[in-house]
């Protein structure tokens, strides 16, 4: 471009800025926008200084739904992944199955099978980061560690350099394996109705076999160091299960004809606090079995059981406060779908006194389990002669209307759900996203977890990380809840005295 | 000699920029020897107030990812300016306003109301909103209010440099933190990635017809795509031709077209509009009614187009929406 013309360009836009600044000024007074982008949590205490209500607020929306409005349901896979990038395979998968229901055109054996090679090995490096880079260290560093300590740079001091190394080494290979058939790894774009956009070249699959055969060696070696750092430590196995972090909900996870866990595929489970199975429903049948509801301290929405009603944040044999993600799925099925992850998975219960099991923190653990069963499932398709057929795609004929597409997410249960014109192009966008699932029992946490450790106007010094930890452990993602924010959680806490005066504020992140 | 101060942070953005850095694998360990991270909320804990308490430019680069909605991001922006001798946009949010800019097509109050009433899983037939501020029991939790335009970070604040791509690769994020490191840094306001179009780097370039003429345009479902061809040379809209190269042809080695995330060369102004003069001059048929045909197969020109840089665009906005 002449000067000439990028200077009066870059004229008009500095005044365009400056116009637009004026005008927001204006809206901009209310101290509180000082929060956004931020998991707020404001706790008022009674007359004696205990706590007397705690609200987890979120309070950003970034409205994906509408904005999604009129784009072609073929891009929704890739528009939809940038909801989340640490779980935009998630979000990529859910949507691709939504195109297939919506166009009734069901992936080629192959390309499902691609999909699920995809997705399971994107399970076991998301959950290898959980465990290692975001909530694990508050185990493997310790809860009491410093602030400072507990973080990768802490977790590779504990385990080792070398052990260090193997995580990310072997995050890398997981992850070069989606790049290969999603073309980058955060945010991938194989998914078409019908199939994949590519195949498995067969010279390629030597390297993938070995890949997988270290992944299953990699989520023994995880257990490992669980079970000899957290589980060897009675502290430890006390605070797990401990009343602060116990809740008993109903449980949701998506299961395969056996009732074991699957995360691709499959009908949605739910479980009462017992253990019983109270529904089993498809994809398409979710509005009948889920519903959200709306509270007014927060952007973020409420899922509850439909048929059970809203009864507000209540736990026991009536709630209809469910919860989704590891635990959930394993306390959701029969078991697991791999030998390995089985064992894994039997281990889990004998020692935590049977199914189900109530305590938030052992999600850390079912992490584990579901990262065996990743890693099996990826081997067993990995030996799949199919998995190198060239034909892994059909072209949809039908007329669009309306789809639901379903998957587990690492955080879990994750609903798409569009109408579309004759053209493909959507007229409505539903997202029921993973943390949403948990929001309810979530907010019951972050209570507990304050009156546990508030008393008498008394604010314990680890306040801020025990509380956290009570969120943590669900690996929420309060980007994906309100399709707004980063992945991570970064804090505020404000506690008010009787008066309502403000007493003191905690900021963490 | 003190290791030079980084700092990492985010505004509106997913997070996948973030994960790339993390994608640096064990590169990573070959940086965080070499620098002192001041601030990387994602992976490390870290007071704000330990930020304001710096002196005014002792941070050597700050790397900003995600675009800029609400004034606690605006406000970020401008600390982290202050503090920081270069401020480097990275990722296609802070660069050109990202996917989330699509939304400056949208009302608030349409977000509001599809969210919190009309989804068809809401219940709620008080129709109950989230407050600013609500009262209750002698409670009162407060909210903020959204905001209605999302903005590229250099519509805010002074940028220096920019590492383009929804997320930016681990090779070109490698580049740009080792030019800083090296102090080979490129003339202010560049964007740190190669300054020519991503043709010119993808394995489908041989086939790319010099002169095109487009009787229809296929969308990427409608059709089994030919693996090795280009696919413009197939009827595909790509914008590979308007966009920086430097992520070596990722999507196209994925079996899809390019949707543009790396934004433009330096020669461009408009990215949309330079594909859509390109496209549009070479559809084969001259007849309104028949060009029409054939411009049913782009539905939505502005997501195609302006997929990742609405914000920064000439459009910017749809003009209806009040500017606040």
């Amino acid at each position: 471009m002449e000067q000439a013309v990028k200077d009066t360009f870059n004229q008009g836009s500095a005044r365009a800025n400056a116009a637009y600044q004026m005008g927001r000024r204006r809206f901009t007074v209310d101290p509180i926008t000082r929060l956004e982008g931020h998991g707020k949590i404001d706790i008022y205490l009674d007359e004696k200084g205990d706590v007397e209500r705690a609200y987890l607020q979120v309070p950003e929306l970034r409205g994906f739904e509408v904005f999604s409005l009129g784009r072609p349901a073929e891009d929704m896979p890739q528009i939809t992944s940038r909801i989340c990038g640490v779980c935009p395979t998630a979000h990529h998968m859910a949507s691709t199955k939504c195109l297939d229901d919506l166009y009734q055109t069901p992936p080629t054996a192959p390309g499902r099978k691609i999909r699920e090679l995809v997705y399971n090995t994107f399970m076991l490096e998301d959950h290898a980061l959980h465990v290692f880079v975001l909530g694990g260290p508050d185990f493997i560093v310790g809860p009491e560690a410093p602030p400072a300590e507990r973080n990768i740079v802490g977790v590779i001091g504990k385990v080792g350099l070398e052990a260090g190394k193997k995580v990310i080494a072997t995050r890398r290979r997981l992850r070069d394996l989606i790049a290969y058939f999603g073309g980058k790894v955060v945010h991938p774009v194989l998914g078409l109705p019908g199939g994949v956009s590519k195949a498995l070249d067969p010279a390629e699959l030597p390297k993938f076999k070995e890949l997988a055969k270290d992944g299953v060696e990699f989520a023994e070696w995880t257990l490992q160091v669980f079970k000899d750092i957290v589980l060897k430590n009675s502290d430890y196995v006390k605070l797990i299960t401990s009343d602060a972090y116990t809740h008993k909900t109903c449980y949701m996870g998506m299961v395969d004809e056996q009732n074991k866990v699957n995360f691709y595929d499959g009908k949605l489970r739910v479980v009462d606090c017992d253990g019983k199975e109270i529904y089993k429903f498809t994809a398409q049948e979710y509005r009948d079995f889920v519903a959200e509801h709306v509270e007014p301290w927060s952007y973020m929405k409420f899922t509850f059981l439909k048929p059970r009603g809203w009864k507000g944040f209540t736990e026991g044999p009536d709630t209809s406060i469910y919860s989704v993600a590891p635990l959930a799925r394993l306390n959701a099925s029969d078991g697991m779908a791999t030998p390995k992850a089985q064992a894994a998975c039997d281990e889990f219960y004998k020692t935590l006194g049977g199914k189900p099991v109530h305590h938030t923190l052992a999600n850390h653990w079912a992490r584990i389990v579901e990262m065996v069963q990743a890693a099996e499932t990826m081997e067993k398709l990995l030996n799949d002669p199919e998995i190198t057929s060239q034909e892994v795609r059909r072209v949809p004929t039908n007329v669009p209307k309306e789809g639901i597409g379903v998957v587990e997410a690492p955080r879990g249960t994750l609903f798409h759900h569009y109408r579309t014109d004759e053209r493909g192009c959507i007229t409505m966008a539903n997202l029921i996203v993973a943390t949403a699932n948990n929001a309810a029992r979530i907010a019951m946490s972050v209570e507990r977890a304050a009156k546990g450790l508030i008393k008498g106007g008394q604010v314990t010094e680890g306040l801020l990380n025990k509380v956290e930890m009570a969120f943590r452990a669900y690996d929420p993602c309060l980007g994906c809840a309100t399709h707004s924010l980063p992945g991570h959680l970064p804090l505020l806490v404000k506690i008010y005295d009787r008066h309502r005066h403000l007493l003191q504020e905690l900021r963490q992140g | 000699m003190p290791k030079p101060k980084v700092a990492f942070y985010w505004c509106a953005s997913c997070g996948g920029c973030e994960e790339t850095v993390v994608d640096l694998a064990e590169d990573i360990l070959g940086v965080v020897e070499k620098v002192d991270i001041v601030l990387w909320p994602v992976a490390m804990d870290f007071k704000y107030k330990d930020l304001e308490a710096m002196p005014d430019k002792s941070i050597v680069a700050t790397l900003l990812n995600g675009a800029i909605r609400s004034t606690e991001q605006e406000e970020m922006a401008h600390l982290l300016r202050r503090k920081s001798r270069y401020v480097i946009a990275y990722g296609a949010c802070a660069h050109l306003g990202g996917i989330a800019g699509l939304a400056n097509q949208f009302p608030r109050e349409q977000i509001l109301k599809f969210n919190y009433e009309d989804a068809p899983s809401v219940v709620n037939e008080q129709k109950t909103r989230p407050q600013l501020s609500f009262a209750h029991n002698g409670h009162n939790p407060t909210l903020p209010a959204l905001h209605h335009v999302v903005r590229a970070l250099d519509q805010v604040v002074d940028v220096d440099y920019y590492v383009p791509g929804c997320p930016p690769t681990p090779k070109i994020t490698s580049a740009a933190v080792t030019a800083l490191l090296e102090n080979r840094l490129p003339p202010k306001g560049s964007v740190i990635a190669p300054d020519i179009a991503l043709c010119d780097e993808c394995p489908r370039k041989a086939s790319k017809p010099t002169n095109v003429s487009f009787t229809h345009f296929k969308r990427p479902h409608q059709m089994l795509m030919d693996p090795e061809k280009c696919f413009l040379a197939q009827g595909v809209v790509c914008m590979g031709p308007s966009t920086r190269s430097g992520c070596e042809a990722a999507c196209t080695c994925g079996g899809m077209p390019c949707t543009g995330c790396f934004g433009p060369t330096s020669r461009v102004r408009d990215q949309g509009l330079k594909i859509m003069s390109s496209l549009c001059a070479n559809v084969a048929p001259k007849e309104e009614a028949d060009i029409n045909k054939v411009l049913e197969g782009i539905p939505d020109p502005v997501g195609t187009f302006y997929r990742y840089g609405l914000a920064k665009s000439l459009v910017r906005r749809k003009v209806t929406l009040p500017v606040k």
